[in-house]
């Protein structure tokens, strides 16, 4: 089953990004990295101050050296400008926590729960004959028959989901074993 | 002018410029490609009746793991085209539609620019943060990374830059002290355990939703460019667990990178956005040109370089690339670094990690340094080469290969351990190459910058550079050697397992390690020796000289030019990372170089030895056929294998033709007027037969199992009590292309790579002698070239 289609997807990542780029106080800052000078250490400065202000004299607080060499120490320090968007951040990883772990519940779901489900409710009858592929290449027809075979439409929907749902396993299903068993593609 | 290719003197007129225009010429020249089946209308010389045929769905489909046939797909193309211009003038809805055909094309690459650069975003910043989760956890906020963490915060010093208390680590969290053995040993465990628990995420996710999703995605795309289906491969699921999975394994500190992995991602993206147009959906070729552009739009999100994309796609990526493709993939380009740019994963409006600018000169003796990186480069990327087709060979055929999961956890479990202790080899690799990238200047304090003064003895950095080295420098230096040599052993092993893994950063990193080395090398060179000649005229003592992050980026590219063996698209890829235009001529002599080097050992590239590995029908563009076989050296049926597969016009019942189908394993049958005279009418496909028989069974009443077949537009003459006989004119190519048995096989190949052909039939006098198709010249090419011909697998 699709759960979430690419369209879907990109847009909830843009949509809620661009929503976000609402600029946090706390999201600009000026930094400035002054080297060691004489026998003052070299040293960091931030503030969160806009771009006008981001200069050694509005920054550098307190001033570690006096007045004549103030002039001499700022010329080394170099002070840069920097914005970030934290919301853009935390949006991206709890969408990305989100889809990891539904993927993971699906997982599971696939491959521990649902055997064991089936083989309560139907027996061991009904599992034998999903697991029956016909391989698709040998029969000249098969294709043919893939191709026109549209027309089974039953109105039910869940059918319909059960139906798209079988026909994804089986592709699944055929993409493993060419990649992994016959390692006939992406070695 | 072109004409039919029965002269072969004129086949010397085609190239690839007048490619489309041959086709033209084809389509539309009254020589009767009764195609009505996907493009719907019938061409200017069919008759009424045909009109009158309704087009059979499915016909003009392929099967998986078959090569397209491009000319039809281009002629289809043209058809509807035509259509759409002939109706324009009727009514004004004709007329807009007309105008969104036309702009489709700029639609479909635009959107997939948008994606392609939205997800590069979310996998640049979960990639990041999933890293720095091996180390610790920020408290205070949750989601950040280490240096997110530490952005506002006012107590980090000068010589660690990295230090807050809002970022804890692992030990301090879980054991309540930062320093001590302990401590070590507790972040040492917790390393080591999510780095496994990422990797088997990974895989695992990879092995139950989406097998597709793993290795590294260009040598596939360039064979779908070049005409191959596989179904699937660029798919919704496919693109979900890339993505998901390429942020674990890049996050579980592999040796790996996520270049190659964004272009197959943006080649998705391309995918299924063409399929909301049927302009794109219904023609495999125009698709192709879709996946061209994106592949484009995923090497400027990776690099930051859209130029340099454009360039790579020509380059390696695409197969056919007319100026109409240039256009749109500079354009899809420029709008996925747009959107990365506006994402701004790093918080300073820059695209890469590790831009760099510096402006400082290089002199002509540094020449020689920069081509021994080349050769460096070369050696490196031909033994690359061997040793990672020798490990997948041996993966692909033992019993080794059977347990992929078990192989990711022990390759990642390997690389945590042994990586943990080197400071160089824990850190993020791009964040590795940043750091070899960036000069030493009074702003840095690096261990690699830890040069003595002759001031005052203190270990600062003054401005004096070229000084002697500390000790600190040296145990950097010793601890880049080690890293160097881990690193190239493990991408041996790391490219090609079952998750998604580039290749460009960690080779990118070997040639920065060897590039640093070279220049601290050369850098104490001329401190001791200053009074060699070489660096008496050029280097005054105590002005800067060498600069070892310039070496470090010519190393990076010779590297990476001797494993991919790229050219004019990595000199721009690196000059648009570093924006140092002075740098150009370094980058070109180490590329070429290494080229060079790498060529004498070997003439394929990482991606196509890997398309040899797996056995594509890739029929390389670059690679000059140089012997004098003939076509009937090549043909099929040989002298010992059963006469060729024939269909004769009118003759067959339907019975007969599955009979023949059935029997034999070709993929088309040529069709003759009769088994005597053996003269060709035209080819027909065992898919669109299989499907036409099916349809007529179905639809039209009275087909039976004794119905005549029959090819021509009128039924042949059949006695009173016969049942309807089946016409299948509408699925017969009647302008295939057949060359003589007497062409030598140059001019054939030649044909087969501008045209695109599938198959090509032979006639001898007039009459036909057999067929050869793609899979024959990729045989006889590797007989030519004693390599085994069966391991070509696909048609």
């Amino acid at each position: 089953i699709e759960l979430f289609a690419i369209e879907d997807l990109t847009s909830v990542v843009l949509c809620s990004q661009t929503f976000l780029l609402m600029q946090n106080s706390e999201d600009i800052r000026c930094k400035c990295i002054c080297p060691p000078y004489r026998d003052v250490e070299g040293q960091i400065y931030k503030q969160n101050v806009s771009l006008k202000d981001c200069t050694c004299l509005h920054v550098v607080v307190p001033m570690p050296v006096d007045g004549k060499d103030v002039e001499a120490y700022c010329l080394r320090c170099e002070c840069k400008y920097e914005e970030r968007s934290s919301g853009t951040i935390k949006v991206t990883i709890i969408i990305y926590l989100s889809i990891l772990g539904l993927l993971l519940l699906y997982m599971v779901y696939l491959t521990l729960l649902e055997p064991m489900l089936k083989r309560r409710l139907f027996g061991h009858s009904q599992l034998i004959q999903n697991d029956d592929d016909v391989v698709g290449d040998q029969q000249p027809f098969a294709n043919a028959h893939n191709v026109l075979s549209r027309s089974h439409s039953r109105p039910n929907m869940l059918n319909k989901v059960e139906h798209a749902q079988q026909r994804w396993r089986r592709q699944v299903q055929e993409q493993r074993k060419s990649v992994f068993d016959r390692h006939v593609v992406l070695s | 002018m072109c004409f039919p290719l029965n002269r072969t003197e004129t086949v010397m007129w085609i190239s690839t410029n007048s490619y489309s225009l041959c086709l033209f010429f084809f389509c539309s020249s009254g020589s009767n490609y009764a195609m009505s089946n996907g493009g719907g209308a019938a061409s200017s010389t069919t008759h009424l009746l045909d009109f009158l045929e309704e087009p059979i769905p499915g016909v003009g489909t392929y099967d998986d793991f078959h090569t397209i046939d491009w000319v039809r797909e281009k002629c289809k193309d043209r058809e509807r085209h035509r259509k759409i211009n002939s109706k324009k003038k009727e009514s004004a809805w004709e007329f807009t539609k007309s105008l969104y055909d036309a702009w489709s094309g700029w639609l479909v690459v635009t959107l997939t620019g948008l994606a392609s650069g939205a997800l590069a975003g979310l996998i640049d910043i979960a990639a990041d943060w999933m890293n720095d989760l091996k180390e610790g956890v920020c408290l205070s906020a949750m989601w950040f990374n280490h240096e997110q963490c530490c952005w506002t915060s006012n107590e980090t010093t000068f010589a660690e830059r990295d230090k807050c208390p809002q970022w804890k680590s692992w030990a301090e969290l879980i054991l309540g002290q930062a320093e001590g053995p302990g401590s070590y040993i507790m972040n040492y465990f917790m390393y080591i355990y999510w780095a496994l628990s990422f990797a088997f995420l990974a895989v695992c996710l990879v092995k139950v939703f989406a097998p597709y999703a793993c290795g590294s995605g260009i040598p596939e795309i360039k064979t779908i460019l070049s005409g191959f289906i596989i179904r699937g491969y660029l798919g919704k699921w496919t693109l979900m667990i890339k993505t998901i999975t390429l942020v674990l394994a890049v996050a579980s500190g592999l040796s790996l990178g996520k270049e190659g992995p964004l272009v197959h991602v943006a080649c998705c993206c391309g995918n299924i956005f063409s399929y909301l147009f049927p302009k794109y959906s219904k023609n495999e070729a125009k698709k192709r040109e879709v996946l061209s552009a994106a592949s484009a739009a995923g090497v400027s999100v990776a690099f930051g370089a859209p130029i340099g994309g454009v360039l790579f796609s020509l380059e390696e990526v695409s197969y056919y690339f007319p100026l109409k493709t240039l256009w749109r993939s500079f354009f899809a380009a420029l709008v996925a670094a747009f959107v990365l740019r506006s994402i701004n994963p790093f918080g300073n409006s820059r695209l890469v990690l590790f831009y760099v600018e510096y402006h400082t000169p290089w002199y002509l003796f540094e020449l020689i340094p920069f081509i021994l990186l080349g050769v460096f480069g070369g050696l490196w990327g031909a033994f690359f080469i061997r040793a990672n087709i020798a490990w997948c060979r041996r993966r692909k055929s033992t019993r080794f290969g059977k347990y992929p999961v078990l192989e990711v956890i022990l390759v990642a479990a390997i690389t945590a351990v042994v990586a943990f202790p080197n400071p160089y080899t824990r850190q993020n690799t791009s964040e590795l190459i940043k750091e070899l990238f960036t000069d030493c200047g009074p702003l840095e304090s690096s261990q690699l910058c830890q040069y003595r003064s002759q001031m005052n003895g203190s270990t600062a950095y003054t401005d004096n550079p070229n000084q002697p080295a500390e000790p600190g420098l040296y145990s950097a230096m010793w601890q880049l050697c080690l890293a160097l040599i881990f690193k190239i052993i493990m991408t041996i092993f790391t490219f090609g397992l079952k998750v998604p893994s580039g290749l460009f950063i960690p080779s990118m990193a070997i040639g920065a390690i060897a590039g640093r080395i070279v220049g601290i090398a050369m850098e104490q060179l001329a401190y001791y020796h200053h009074d060699w000649f070489l660096f008496k005229e050029w280097c005054e003592v105590g002005a800067d000289c060498i600069t070892p992050g310039l070496y470090a980026m010519v190393g990076a590219a010779a590297c990476l030019g001797g494993v991919t063996r790229m050219t004019v698209s990595l000199v721009v890829i690196v000059f648009e990372l570093t924006g140092g235009l002075e740098y150009i001529v370094p980058l070109m002599a180490a590329v070429m170089t290494s080229k060079w080097v790498g060529d004498a050992f070997g003439r394929e590239g990482i991606y196509e030895a890997h398309i040899r590995l797996n056995g594509y029908p890739f029929l390389d563009a670059k690679e000059e056929f140089t012997h004098t076989t003939l076509a009937r050296d090549v043909m099929r049926p040989r002298s010992s294998d059963p006469p060729l597969a024939v269909l004769t016009q009118d003759d067959l019942t339907v019975e007969e033709l599955q009979g023949i189908i059935n029997e034999t394993s070709c993929n088309g049958f040529p069709v003759i007027v009769s088994k005597e005279s053996q003269r060709l009418v035209g080819f027909a496909l065992r898919r669109d037969i299989t499907i036409a028989i099916e349809n007529a069974r179905r639809k039209q009443e009275g087909i039976m199992l004794n119905s005549r077949v029959y090819f021509t537009q009128h039924a042949p003459t059949l006695p009173a009590d016969s049942p309807r006989p089946l016409k299948l004119r509408s699925i017969l190519d009647m302008s295939p292309f057949t060359v003589t048995d007497h062409t030598p096989m140059e001019i054939v190949v030649d044909i087969f790579r501008k045209l695109g052909l599938r198959q090509c039939l032979v006639t001898h006098n007039g009459r036909l002698l057999g067929i050869i198709t793609k899979k024959d010249i990729l045989r006889h090419m590797a007989q030519m070239a004693n390599q085994d011909p069966e391991s070509i697998m696909f048609n």
